[in-house]
């Protein structure tokens, strides 16, 4: 960070007024139990007792033999508890909530993964949960729909715009200025006013931390790119924190093209947007050219999102970090792949960065060393996939 | 600085919210030019934005209806230019941070002085961010208005004293939108507000009838109603002018002389 909330020029606190108390007292209760020996404590056998950390690393061999290239390692996220890694960061927002006296929890959600890990999260600690989540959202992914219910949190069909993500995210952040005094809103990724994009990233770079861990455990070498998917890029800043200074280490983020990057439904924010202020922060966006924000399209519910994290968009005007698009097409067959190949079947938004260490895997070495975040399980996903093969399946 | 104080010196002032282009530019147009008939002080023109965090339900419906039907920040501009030779009032313009951005803050401001705006409300720019347009607004003689809201608290006297043209007091939490009552203790943040500047006070959000804007001109300088202007245009579309008339004039005679 270059200076307070920001990554070279992105980041930055654009909310009302009305927020600004709140952020700084967000801030300023992190920056007392991060290091608080008691929250740590705490925090960390959550993760362990209850999420189930560390995640394996797991050698994918009849893929790389598949491949015959790199070497490809999976960080199997989708085994966390709740089945994605949404968790590490709802466990940390919620206990710091907690600790900050807060009793209420609102989130904005997707694919719905984040919000059945924040319903989690309020179950486990006894608070009041209500997420809000797009109306078209909610049509596509209506078992996590239900899973939240289950666990006792209220849902709230969000019909504003697109009814998707970024609708869900404006009517939290609307709530959130009608109710602050007890409410903390745990937002899901690496984006938003700082200080929730510093916060976020803190709580999923154990992804990197473990990565790095059993890496030279396993190879004794770090390995010679990580790859992600990138919404608002939370499993991907996880997983790249921790290496950002090996510069060995390439690190790829795969944006959903949708119907490809010359169409207009896609999602793909670092290849078709531009600079722009939004949602708390100056990032990029997929925008019109008077500053209207694009209705982004992406058969990923998680990944369908006109902006991204202002540490993507400053790791790649630095070119650290690179950043490509992978269509639907791309990633349903990368779902189906893994499926057949290896047995697990890959959340869609993890099936991006899948597609794309399947393009990129064959033309490598036999002992590069690849690894891929499998963000989430694809459970949630099996019945949009086979519609879009043509096939109804009755849940 | 701008002539905004000019709005604070026939009584009470009465600031008018209209959406641009809601449900057409001839609509807002003529709109404009009867509120202003009718005692408007000053008028607040929204350019819309398509996810308008800052909005209740009623305005973000009017930004929609506006760019479905096609308005943009060019078309809007035009239509400045052509009501300013018969509005005298001070106006500015209501707008989120990336509309401005997106044109160039330079190129967008510097076109708002020659076309005869005044100032600059974004409700998506805080105090901490003001840096990003306040060194462009002062270049051009533009005030960039200040938002204080109920949880402001320690920061009133921090934001009052850099704040130009007008404050604005957001009378309760939340989004924009009318409501019963306001609860807040809007005397007391004007007294906060009152130790670090001369400059008026105009309390918004949430101000419908005309007993709540007596209220709420008693403890400032000025209401802001917006929403139910805009309840108006929803109801009665083009037919809605006159129904603004009576409506502005029901309110500035209920504040006038308070």
């Amino acid at each position: 960070m270059t200076k307070k909330g920001r990554f070279g020029e992105y980041g930055g606190q654009y909310i009302p007024e009305t927020l600004m108390n709140a952020v700084i007292e967000l801030e300023k209760a992190y920056g007392h139990y991060k290091t608080d020996p008691e929250f740590v404590f705490e925090l960390d056998k959550l993760l362990k007792e209850y999420a189930g950390r560390p995640s394996r690393l797991y050698l994918a061999e009849r893929m790389t033999n598949d491949l015959g290239g790199a070497k490809i390692y999976l960080k199997r996220e989708d085994m966390n508890h709740t089945g994605a890694h949404k968790i590490n960061n709802v466990l940390g927002q919620a206990l710091l909530a907690k600790k900050m006296g807060k009793t209420r929890l609102i989130a904005e959600t997707g694919a719905g993964q984040h919000g059945v890990a924040t319903a989690t999260a309020a179950a486990l600690m006894g608070m009041e949960c209500v997420v809000f989540m797009g109306k078209n959202d909610m049509e596509r992914q209506a078992l996590n729909v239900y899973k939240m219910r289950l666990l006792g949190a209220e849902v709230i069909p969000v019909e504003s715009g697109t009814g998707t993500l970024k609708d869900a995210v404006s009517e939290a952040m609307r709530e959130w200025t009608n109710r602050i005094e007890d409410t903390h809103f745990c937002l899901g990724s690496v984006m938003g006013t700082h200080p929730f994009p510093m916060i976020v990233r803190d709580f999923q770079s154990v992804i990197g931390k473990e990565i790095k861990q059993q890496i030279m455990e396993k190879e004794g070498r770090l390995p010679n790119a990580i790859i992600a998917c990138v919404g608002g890029g939370s499993n991907a800043i996880g997983s790249f924190y921790e290496f950002i200074n090996d510069e060995n280490v390439r690190l790829i983020g795969c944006e959903a093209a949708g119907r490809g990057i010359d169409s207009f439904e896609t999602a793909a924010t670092i290849n078709t947007g531009r600079v722009g202020i939004f949602h708390g922060m100056k990032s990029y966006f997929c925008q019109d050219e008077y500053g209207q924000i694009a209705p982004v399209y992406s058969i990923s519910a998680g990944l369908d999102y006109p902006g991204i994290g202002p540490e993507h968009a400053w790791l790649h005007d630095i070119h650290r970090a690179e950043y490509v698009p992978i269509t639907d097409e791309e990633a349903v067959n990368a779902f189906e792949y893994l499926s057949k190949m290896e047995g697990i079947i890959p959340a869609i938004e993890s099936a991006h960065a899948l597609a794309y260490a399947m393009k990129i895997a064959p033309d490598m070495k036999k002992d590069d060393i690849l690894v891929v975040t499998l963000s989430g399980r694809g459970d949630k996903d099996c019945a949009a996939i086979a519609r879009y093969r043509g096939e109804d399946v009755e849940e | 600085m701008s002539n905004i104080k000019d709005a604070f010196a026939n009584g009470k002032a009465f600031i008018a919210f209209i959406t641009c282009g809601d449900p057409d530019i001839e609509t807002t147009k003529k709109a404009v030019k009867e509120m202003v008939r009718n005692g408007a002080d000053l008028i607040e023109l929204g350019i819309p934005f398509s996810d308008p965090t800052a909005e209740g339900p009623v305005i973000q419906a009017a930004d929609v209806r506006a760019l479905k039907n096609g308005i943009t920040t060019d078309k809007i501009f035009d239509m400045v230019r052509e009501i300013r030779k018969d509005i005298k009032v001070p106006i500015v313009f209501m707008t989120y941070a990336n509309v401005v951005f997106s044109y160039d803050s330079d190129k967008f401001i510097s076109i708002c002085r020659d076309i005869g705006i005044n100032g600059l409300i974004l409700p998506d720019v805080p105090f901490e961010e003001k840096d990003e347009f306040d060194p462009i607004c002062r270049k051009y003689g533009l005030d960039l208005i200040s938002l204080i809201a109920p949880t402001s608290e320690d920061r009133i006297s921090m934001i009052a004293k850099e704040a130009k043209g007008f404050v604005y007091i957001v009378s309760s939490l939340g989004v924009t939108g009318t409501r019963t009552e306001i609860t807040t203790d809007i005397g007391s943040m004007v007294k906060l507000v009152r130790k670090s500047t001369d400059i008026p006070c105009a309390v918004g959000f949430g101000i419908s009838k005309p007993e709540q804007a007596a209220k709420m001109a008693d403890l400032s300088d000025g209401v802001i109603v917006g929403s139910a202007i805009i309840k108006i245009v929803a109801e009665e579309g083009r037919d809605s002018i006159s129904h603004i008339g009576e409506y502005v004039k029901s309110m500035k005679d209920a504040i006038r002389d308070i």
